[in-house]
């Protein structure tokens, strides 16, 4: 097992995690109760890194860390070293890559929320802020964690978009797919299995937490 | 206009068209009816907040909820009122204690729990106070939702369709509860329904809303008995609506006389009506009378006519009957009679039989065509 490699991994998916969960909340509310022209290119933009090929996002990615792009000029002059291979540059590639596993379960859960029931809230005297903390969120919550799981666990083995902007260096970029990805290349399937079992572990727990989460919800709102 | 209590205008073009202009006095219960689709629950959501109208104003108590000429419009939790739904829209994370709660936010917190639990007594849901809504029968959650919305304690009750989702059994129960409810609530109370018979026992006024415009306000007898178009009175349900032409008045005897079918037919005097004018008119199923067989009655000497039974319907201790006066035409003539009656009198479809129309139920209206061949006659 590489202890940094799975270190590594467990920072980018929580910090992933943790800054798609406002953005996540505030564009699935957005997404599930606004009426706009438009509303669908939004939803479609939201969705493109599902069916965007890894090397496809990985390449542009790369051309705007580049210290020629206005993005990767701004980093480096700011934090002193290129965005391309390092940390943050992977983290920004991971937030791009995750947003419809985060945006999308919690716009179903904004959805599901009948209509009635929040402008029932209203009509109690409750301000649109207090709705969100006491209906809203309660109702929604379930949805908000499956979305915070999901991202997390993906992130654990996004593998293509990483290796092309984070190459794999140890303790910097190289997660624990790559790792695995690594020792395989080396014939040293013994550590290979070892971290395979913990990508498999993981995902496993995740999935199957966001189920019993769906069912949740169901129960409650059936 | 009322200083006190609601005043509500509204109007817009589309995309629901509303023509729409009532007003509903502290303490009084006010029934908006009409069809389906006729922007009952709309006009009760601009009311509350939840829908913009392009132009209108909406005040209570002297003060202006919505006034789109001056730009105003309260967001629907700045204003004061307690809005039951349809389908009661209860908060399904939280207990019925809770969802009472919810509407307490003017409270300190503490004495929230305390003033949820009297107003859930007041409904009659003492000990129920932990039960989440999935737990509550249909009836249980429409007394929640009465007791969160009157928990805010609003300037004005909003009733949405409250009685659509409950079984009959439990409908009774809770219209004598809502009566009782009623007289201790000092406010304007608004009953959306599209259910006639349950506007005429709750309201002490009726509004008439049809394509969004207000018909007609009145008593709800009044409504019913005395609508202001055909129109209304094809809203109203009113089965004995035909077209005729008034012949004379004769205020001496305080009687309209009308021409219809050939004949001759006494009204009560209404002298606004042209004579020459062709005139819709209807009258009551109760104010359509029996001739008894055996003795003869006062009410005969009224507009006499005959009949065959084409049809009879017993509902209950009553029994609705259908008089065919004019095979060619179609013509049928409605009214209901209380069961005793049908059977002390034998009566059975296809005897021919006499009724008198009493002249103090036959109302007239504008002429307007005819919509039904029922309706249709010939003015001589």
């Amino acid at each position: 097992m590489e202890w940094s490699a799975l270190d590594l991994s467990v920072r980018l998916g929580l910090a992933t995690a943790l800054l798609l969960l406002p953005f996540g909340i505030l564009a699935g509310r957005w997404l599930a109760y606004g009426r706009f022209a438009g509303k669908s290119l939004c939803e479609a933009a939201f969705a493109l890194p599902l069916v965007l090929p890894p090397t496809v996002l990985g390449y542009y990615l790369l051309v705007h860390f580049g210290s020629a792009a206005p993005l990767g000029r701004w980093f480096e002059n700011w934090f002193g070293h290129p965005l391309a291979f390092s940390f943050e540059g992977l983290l920004l590639a991971s937030l791009i890559v995750n947003l419809p596993f985060a945006v999308q379960p919690m716009q179903r859960a904004f959805e599901a929320i009948p209509r009635e029931v929040r402008e029932a809230a209203a009509c109690c005297g409750m301000a649109p802020a207090r709705v969100l903390a006491h209906i809203e969120l309660p109702l929604a919550w379930p949805g908000i964690v499956s979305g915070l799981v999901m991202t997390f666990a993906h992130t654990l083995g996004e593998f293509g978009v990483v290796l092309m902007v984070g190459g794999a260096i140890p303790g910097r970029t190289r997660t624990l797919s790559i790792a695995i990805y690594d020792r395989v290349q080396s014939f040293d399937a013994e550590a290979a299995a070892v971290m395979a079992q913990t990508l498999l572990a993981f995902s496993a727990i995740a999935i199957g937490l966001t189920y019993w989460l769906g069912n949740r919800v169901t129960r409650r709102h059936g | 206009m009322a200083e006190t209590g609601l005043t509500a205008e509204l109007f817009q073009h589309g995309p629901i068209p509303l023509d729409v202009n009532l007003a509903c006095r502290p303490g009084e219960l006010l029934g908006l009816v009409g069809p389906s689709g006729a922007g009952k629950s709309t006009v009760l959501r601009a009311v509350a907040g939840l829908y913009q109208p392009r132009r209108g104003t909406v005040s209570c108590n002297g003060q202006s909820w919505l006034d789109s000429g001056a730009d105003l419009d309260l967001p629907p939790h700045r204003r004061p009122v307690g809005l039951v739904f349809q389908n009661y829209a209860l908060f399904p994370h939280l207990s019925a204690l809770g969802n009472v709660s919810a509407a307490l936010s003017h409270l300190p917190r503490r004495e929230r729990a305390a003033k949820a639990g009297e107003w859930l007594a007041r409904v009659h849901l003492a000990g129920l106070e932990g039960r989440y809504p999935r737990q509550l029968s249909g009836g249980q959650q429409q007394r929640v939702a009465v007791a969160r919305a009157l928990a805010r304690d609003p300037q004005v009750l909003l009733l949405d369709e409250p009685f659509s989702a409950v079984d009959q059994v439990t409908r009774r129960k809770l219209y004598r509860e809502l009566a009782e409810l009623r007289h201790s609530l000092a406010m304007p109370i608004v009953l959306v329904t599209h259910d006639l018979d349950e506007a005429a026992l709750l309201a002490d006024r009726l509004v008439v809303l049809y394509r969004g415009a207000t018909l007609q306000s009145g008593a709800p007898d009044e409504v019913a008995q005395r609508p202001a178009t055909a129109l209304v009175a094809r809203l109203m349900d009113q089965p004995n609506l035909f077209t005729g032409q008034v012949v004379e008045h004769d205020p001496a005897q305080r009687i309209t006389r009308l021409l219809w079918l050939g004949r001759s037919l006494d009204a009560r005097l209404q002298a606004h009506f042209r004579p020459g004018s062709r005139v819709s008119w209807m009258i009551p199923a109760h104010q359509v009378l029996l001739h008894r067989r055996d003795q003869l009655s006062r009410g005969e000497r009224e507009n006499p006519l005959s009949g065959r039974i084409a049809e009879l319907l017993t509902l209950g201790s009553e029994a609705l009957l259908s008089l065919e006066i004019d095979r060619r035409l179609k013509l049928h003539l409605s009214l209901r009679l209380p069961v005793h009656v049908v059977r002390r009198n034998n009566l059975a479809v296809g005897d021919e039989i006499g009724v008198s129309l009493l002249a103090q139920g036959i109302h007239l209206m504008p002429y307007e065509e005819p919509r039904r061949a029922r309706e249709h006659s010939l003015e001589g």
